[in-house]
């Protein structure tokens, strides 16, 4: 039988909705339990943390263990624009209405611009420093974030944010998870994305071919905030509640697993680590406390045997540029 | 003639110790100059001087009439000046196309917005980056590698790639490190070949650092010889063959 070309030209497209559709009526009629989407949903905006991680970590060659830091920035200013402003003026919060979405688009957006202006102003001094050094930076970072967060009196300090509108729904996060990824596929396809590759593999040969190695360093790790933000965003109104420690070291390890479990230099690993490194977790609960176990011993063995991911430094045929 | 790139009275020392001292030297285009000397003489020790990867303690490097000591390298490879590697430092994780095409970073000719939504005219510009790309690595006979990765390139081909990609920059001067280092006689025929092709195609100057002897008497015009930081001789390969100071200085004191 032949495809018709219109089916074939839009095969990713189609199979998105495809799945959607899978998803919302799967829900509807009962058979997904609300738990299981918001896991879903996890999936998603897990997908983008880990890809953005990616663009710093395996495309650029710098080692930021903070990314989690750039979430709670993101969470807490769009939560702070949907949530805390009208708590404060002691009005009701606006939920899913127009002006709840009116007003939560933009906040998640700020909240990923909040996000990348932390990011320039960490990495244009930071990103001079190399390697551990580094990644002690970004970790230390990522601290003084939660830490002034929990200080802080007006953003909830250690009891956190309770009242937040449910606004994210499998819709979002499916359209910003291919929005963000196809964003990020072209940056690193592009010729930003070879000059970072090229200050990944030498920074040195980078910078005699014409390569600003600092100004490529902090663009990409601005970037990559930039989306972490907006999953902050997104996160913190599919929780409805965040809490500092929503955003602790533990967090920023995860997407680090994710993205190295999957391939670190590549899109399609970066997505594998974060689909089946979320899903794991759930798939086993049955066997309670083991599953940590098991979780464990999976990333052992998966290291042993594929010490460079999953996927390596393959991509898949649908993230490929047709034109390379 | 104004010279392409002159310097002045340059020296640098590395925590006290003189890596180089009272350095001169004046290229005119289209020249090709050998650089020669014992090991540890200071010959890369200028290449990264002129590069920007250090700073000179003292001293001025003008190039097309433009100070450019103590600029960074990104900017003066834009000015003009390529170089390669002793020790070669292709980005091996990257195609052999995709390491001439960083060449091209600095000549985009699309923002970052651009790049983000894939718009049109970065497309068009990134084939004409690729086709570009691909005539350069034709003329060096490396176009069937243009997909593979460079690591995975044999030695020979990866000096040959690095020159390349130090082209791809459109240079006025190329520096080359030891481009024969490793390489057997028969190659290095074939380097003397390639780099006095080069010189008249791309219409560039080189300065080249050397040890294989063939090599710098076959291609070069002018010669320089330095030991201990300091020059000691400069002349015609001939003059410098006889030189005393010179046989004294790679032969020893007493032979």
């Amino acid at each position: 039988m032949k495809i018709p070309y219109i089916l074939k030209k839009h095969k990713v497209i189609i199979s998105l909705l495809f799945l959607y559709l899978v998803i919302v009526l799967t829900y509807r009629t009962g058979w997904l339990s609300s738990y299981l989407l918001q896991i879903i949903m996890f999936v998603g905006i897990n997908i983008v943390m880990t890809v953005s991680l990616g663009m710093i970590n395996g495309f650029t060659g710098q080692f930021s263990i903070g990314h989690g830091g750039f979430m709670a920035v993101g969470a807490y200013a769009s939560v702070f624009l949907t949530t805390i402003i009208f708590q404060m003026a002691g009005s009701s919060v606006p939920g899913q209405s127009l002006l709840g979405y009116a007003i939560f688009f933009p906040a998640v957006l700020i909240g990923g611009l909040c996000a990348a202006l932390t990011g320039f102003l960490i990495g244009l001094p930071t990103l001079r420093v190399k390697g551990d050094y580094l990644a002690i930076v970004t970790m230390a970072f990522s601290e003084v974030i939660r830490t002034i967060i929990r200080v802080s009196e007006p953003l909830g300090g250690p009891r956190g944010v309770s009242g937040i509108p449910s606004m994210t729904n499998m819709a979002i996060v499916m359209v910003f998870t291919v929005l963000s990824v196809w964003l990020m596929r072209n940056f690193l396809a592009s010729t930003y994305g070879r000059a970072s590759r090229a200050t990944r593999d030498s920074e040195i040969a980078a910078e005699i071919m014409g390569v600003n190695t600092t100004q490529q360093k902090t663009l990409v790790f601005t970037t990559a905030a930039f989306f972490a933000g907006c999953c902050g965003g997104l996160y913190a109104h599919i929780l409805q509640f965040i809490h500092p420690d929503n955003f602790t070291f533990m967090k920023s390890l995860e997407y680090l697993i994710y993205l190295y479990i999957g391939g670190s230099s590549s899109i399609s690993g970066a997505m594998t680590g974060a689909v089946v490194f979320t899903a794991i977790p759930e798939l086993f609960r049955s066997f309670q406390i083991w599953r940590m176990v098991i979780y464990a011993l999976l990333l052992i063995v998966i290291m042993l045997f594929r010490p460079n991911g999953i996927i390596g430094d393959r991509e898949f045929s649908f993230i490929k540029k047709n034109n390379t | 003639m104004n010279p392409l790139l002159e310097i002045r009275n340059m020296d640098h020392y590395f925590a006290g110790l003189k890596a180089v001292s009272d350095f001169n030297l004046s290229l005119q285009n289209n020249e090709i100059v050998g650089l020669i000397g014992p090991n540890g003489a200071g010959k890369t020790t200028v290449f990264n001087l002129i590069t920007g990867l250090h700073k000179p303690t003292s001293g001025e490097i003008i190039f097309r009439k433009q100070p450019i000591h103590g600029q960074k390298p990104y900017i003066i490879a834009e000015l003009g000046i390529a170089r390669t590697f002793q020790n070669i430092r292709l980005f091996l994780d990257m195609t052999v196309i995709e390491n001439i095409k960083v060449a091209y970073h600095y000549q985009r000719k699309y923002g970052i917005f651009s790049a983000f939504m894939s718009s049109k005219s970065a497309e068009e510009h990134e084939i004409e980056m690729s086709d570009a790309a691909i005539d350069l690595l034709e003329i060096f006979d490396l176009d069937k590698y243009a997909q593979n990765k460079a690591g995975s390139l044999p030695y020979g081909q990866q000096r040959k790639l690095e020159i390349a990609r130090a082209l791809a920059t459109q240079p006025a001067l190329i520096l080359l490190d030891e481009p024969a280092a490793g390489m057997n006689p028969v190659e290095a025929d074939q380097l003397l070949h390639t780099i006095h092709d080069l010189r008249n195609r791309f219409k560039v100057t080189i300065l080249m650092i050397e040890h294989q002897m063939r090599v710098v008497m076959g291609v070069c015009e002018r010669i320089k010889v330095m030991d201990f930081g300091e020059t000691i001789a400069e002349g015609l390969p001939e003059e410098i063959q006889k030189n005393e100071k010179v046989i004294k200085a790679y032969l020893g004191e007493n032979t």
